[in-house]
């Protein structure tokens, strides 16, 4: 593979500029103002000038870029062949051109704003590409420090995305522009994400299809509100108990469907998600039926309550920092709470991955006889799965009533099981970061189109078909392995 | 003469009125390898069904005499225990763990020790140092296996996408990972070329001498039978026909006819009848 010449170079980038220009006239160009007289359309052609420029010098680089690799590959190659190494990157050339656009893009934004609800999402690739950025000098950084094998492109990418995805998260209800809505949105996304990290360890990595998840959600809740209103427990004795209460659960389905595949597994799991929710909306005398459990207590920290008029025998949290009171606090603080739940089955779960149990899930999904002729009880891996991923539900559950204050059967329907489902299948099965896009995803994809009403929810249905005939394996379908050999010597 | 390893006696499998195996008698010793022959559908991969815990033998024993657990009844154990026992399979049709990477293939056979070591995933969560040093071990283990079969290049490759061969000897390398006593091989050779299938048998002689394991294969390549076994037995029909080394299996009349068929119908087994005339000429050129 030869380096290409600069005029060709010029030339794909031209092209590629003039197909930006193409698309940016009616996307970006034009743009219709509401006015007394109705609709009136209105022009911005420098924002399309930008647009294509920007283009132009972004299929530049990359075009050297690929160059400087495929020189680099060849120069490589001639010493010894490598198959690992085949993807990696021209770090200097990667990283003007990464911190070129990390540099645009906030410009460009400052200077015209945005509406709110995109802001969202603005402030969600900002924080990528200064990941990526961060990234690459981690690149630079650390082989100096030491010889290591650096990994390959895919996972730094993986893992760059995470780490910014974590600072977007922590910092996000201390922004300027976070109100009680993106507060709020960003603790429900929490919540399917954590949903959708339990859901991915059964069906995800054991290959084990579940479609009433939701059930284990159910659980989790009711076992807080049941335990905190006969017994007066709090948040946070309840927060392991519910977790434990759903996984024995989870621990019962598995034991009459071990034998079940496919169709069958399906209707079977089906079925324990509507008798879940049917016992609890029929036993009136402990669930309260329909009329669902009310005054379950907020979470405290340590002992300090965020209400204005604190429960007795707690201090409030205004009162003991000084703080004035405002009610933004405790919406912060819920969030901070899931957020940590998410970080924390997102850690388990990864190093389970690389643990002989969930090797063991992994490769049961893969082929459960081969498992058995290596002496793995399916039996086991097959309950342990359930039992964490009904865990991880369970977690959400309890959150989830925490949040409210009040839990009902309605809550629990089949819809969020499909939900949950769609997460995992979105993100492509078994991927963790997939999980996290899918969920910020589905959530936020229907408020970004609250004003559309009813139709959103067509275009939500269309997209989610167009993600899946585009990506059929789901948006991060390769799996990252848990391991790798060093090739000592190589 | 000291019990053997694997000693099968009357195994009998029935499905309905079909009886697939009919008492059979057979065993399998370390440090030697034994083949199973027979034509298409004489029950060979029944009988290693039964032997490796996939199927509840109809009748028949099968005793495993266990080094440290004295002998064992293979058909009284739970499927998956047979293999904890050391007798470890492949299988026809490959069956890999095709998303995950050659590694990860071989970490998976090791692990039920490793998940005595990781105290069921507890110690390996916290990140203790025994897991540490364990799945050190159990890396270096795989490492070596890796470089034995010839892989290392393609050791994080995921091993769906490797060539038919190489995901053949990821099988063996995955069965050896499990630290057997008995290797049992079905069809090891079939798709291979006869470049691959001569390093094959290589390997499984290397293996046996290095490690002293018994193997225990089926396989159709007769040259390859012929070649590397101490010892064959021929099933037709669910029924062992006859038993011995590979010189008398190959003047055995009743071997013969179950190949060849009776002498007025030569038509249909012309290919094997080449195999074997080839395989006796070359032996006559070795000796």
């Amino acid at each position: 593979m030869a380096t290409v010449a600069l005029p060709t170079r010029l030339k794909d980038a031209a092209i590629a500029a003039g197909l930006a220009l193409v698309l940016a006239i009616p996307f970006i160009g034009l743009f219709t103002v509401s006015t007394d007289q109705g609709l009136v359309v209105n022009s911005r052609w420098s924002w399309v000038a930008w647009a294509v420029g920007l283009v132009f010098a972004g299929r530049l680089l990359l075009g050297a870029g690929r160059d400087a690799l495929a020189a680099r590959a060849n120069r490589k190659n001639n010493e010894h062949i490598d198959l690992t190494n085949h993807h990696k990157n021209n770090r200097i050339l990667r990283g003007i051109a990464i911190g070129f656009v990390v540099f645009i893009v906030p410009v460009f934004f400052l200077i015209y704003g945005g509406a709110s609800g995109i802001q969202i999402i603005l402030a969600l690739v900002i924080c990528l590409l200064i990941g990526f950025f961060l990234d690459i000098l981690g690149g630079f950084v650390l082989p100096a420090l030491k010889k290591v094998d650096r990994s390959s492109v895919g996972t730094r990418l993986t893992r760059a995305f995470m780490v910014a995805a974590l600072l977007f998260a922590v910092t996000l209800p201390f922004m300027p522009y976070s109100d009680r809505y993106i507060i709020d949105l960003g603790t429900t996304v929490l919540i399917y994400i954590l949903l959708g990290l339990g859901l991915n360890v059964t069906v995800g990595l054991a290959g084990l299809l579940d479609l009433g998840f939701v059930a284990f959600y159910a659980i989790g809740a009711y076992s807080f509100a049941l335990l905190s209103k006969f017994f007066g427990l709090d948040f946070w004795v309840c927060l392991p108990l519910s977790g434990l209460i759903a996984a024995g659960f989870g621990v019962l389905l598995s034991l009459p469907i071990l034998r079940l595949r496919g169709d069958y597994l399906a209707i079977v799991t089906l079925g324990f998600g509507e008798i879940t929710r049917i016992v609890i909306l029929n036993w009136q005398g402990l669930t309260g039926g329909p009329n669902g459990v009310s005054g379950i207590p907020r979470p405290g920290l340590f002992g300090l309550s965020f209400e204005r008029r604190p429960p007795e025998g707690m201090v409030s949290f205004h009162e003991v920092t000084g703080i004035g009171f405002s009610g933004e606090h405790r919406l912060m603080f819920l969030y901070l709470i899931v957020l940590a739940l998410v970080c924390l089955a997102a850690w388990v779960i990864n190093r389970l991955r690389a643990l002989p149990v969930g090797r063991a899930w992994e490769a049961l999904r893969e082929d459960e006889i081969a498992c058995r002729s290596l002496g793995i009880n399916p039996t086991a891996s097959k309950v342990s799965a359930y039992a964490i991923g009904g865990m991880m539900g369970g977690f959400a559950g309890c959150f989830f009533a925490a949040r409210q204050g009040f839990v009902s059967p309605e809550s629990f329907g089949f819809i969020e099981s499909a939900l949950i489902l769609a997460i995992v299948v979105l993100g492509g099965m078994g991927s963790q970061v997939g999980v996290v896009i899918a969920a910020l995803f589905i959530v936020m994809l229907p408020e970004l189109g609250r004003e559309f009403a009813d139709y959103r929810m067509i275009v939500f249905g269309l997209a989610m078909i167009t993600i899946m005939v585009w990506r059929p394996g789901g948006l991060l379908s390769t799996r990252v392995p848990t391991v790798k050999l060093d090739q000592k010597g190589a | 003469m000291s019990e053997p390893l694997l000693n099968v006696t009357g195994l009998t499998m029935r499905f309905g009125g079909l009886v697939a195996v009919d008492g059979v008698n057979l065993s399998a010793d370390t440090g030697r390898i034994t083949a199973l022959i027979g034509p298409n559908g004489a029950g060979k991969t029944t009988i290693f069904n039964c032997l490796t815990g996939f199927y509840k033998p109809t009748s028949g024993e099968l005793s495993l005499s266990h080094p440290t657990r004295g002998k064992v009844s293979l058909q009284t154990l739970p499927g998956y225990q047979v293999a904890r026992h050391g007798v470890v399979r492949t299988f026809q049709n490959i069956r890999l763990f095709p998303r995950m990477t050659v590694l990860e293939n071989l970490l998976v056979a090791q692990h039920v020790g490793l998940m005595r070591k990781s105290v069921l995933g507890v110690a390996g969560l916290l990140g203790l140092k025994g897991w540490r040093t364990a799945q050190k071990e159990a890396i270096e283990r795989a490492r070596f296996w890796i470089n034995r079969l010839d892989l290392a290049a393609v050791a994080n490759e995921e091993a769906g996408n490797l060539s038919y061969g190489m995901q053949r000897r990821v099988e063996i390398a995955r069965a050896m990972n499990t630290d057997p006593l008995l290797l049992c091989l079905d069809e090891p050779a079939a798709g291979l070329n006869p470049r691959e299938t001569a390093a094959l048998g290589e390997l499984l002689q290397g293996i046996r001498a290095e490690f002293g394991i018994g193997i225990l294969l089926i396989e159709h390549d007769m040259k390859l039978v012929m070649g590397i076994s101490d010892h064959i037995h021929v099933v037709e029909y669910g029924r062992k026909i006859a038993e011995g080394t590979p010189e008398q299996i190959r003047t055995d009349e009743r071997v013969i006819k179950a190949y060849l068929g009776e002498p007025d119908e030569e038509e249909l087994p012309a290919v094997v009848a080449a195999d074997i005339a080839e395989v006796a000429a070359g032996e006559g050129d070795r000796v």
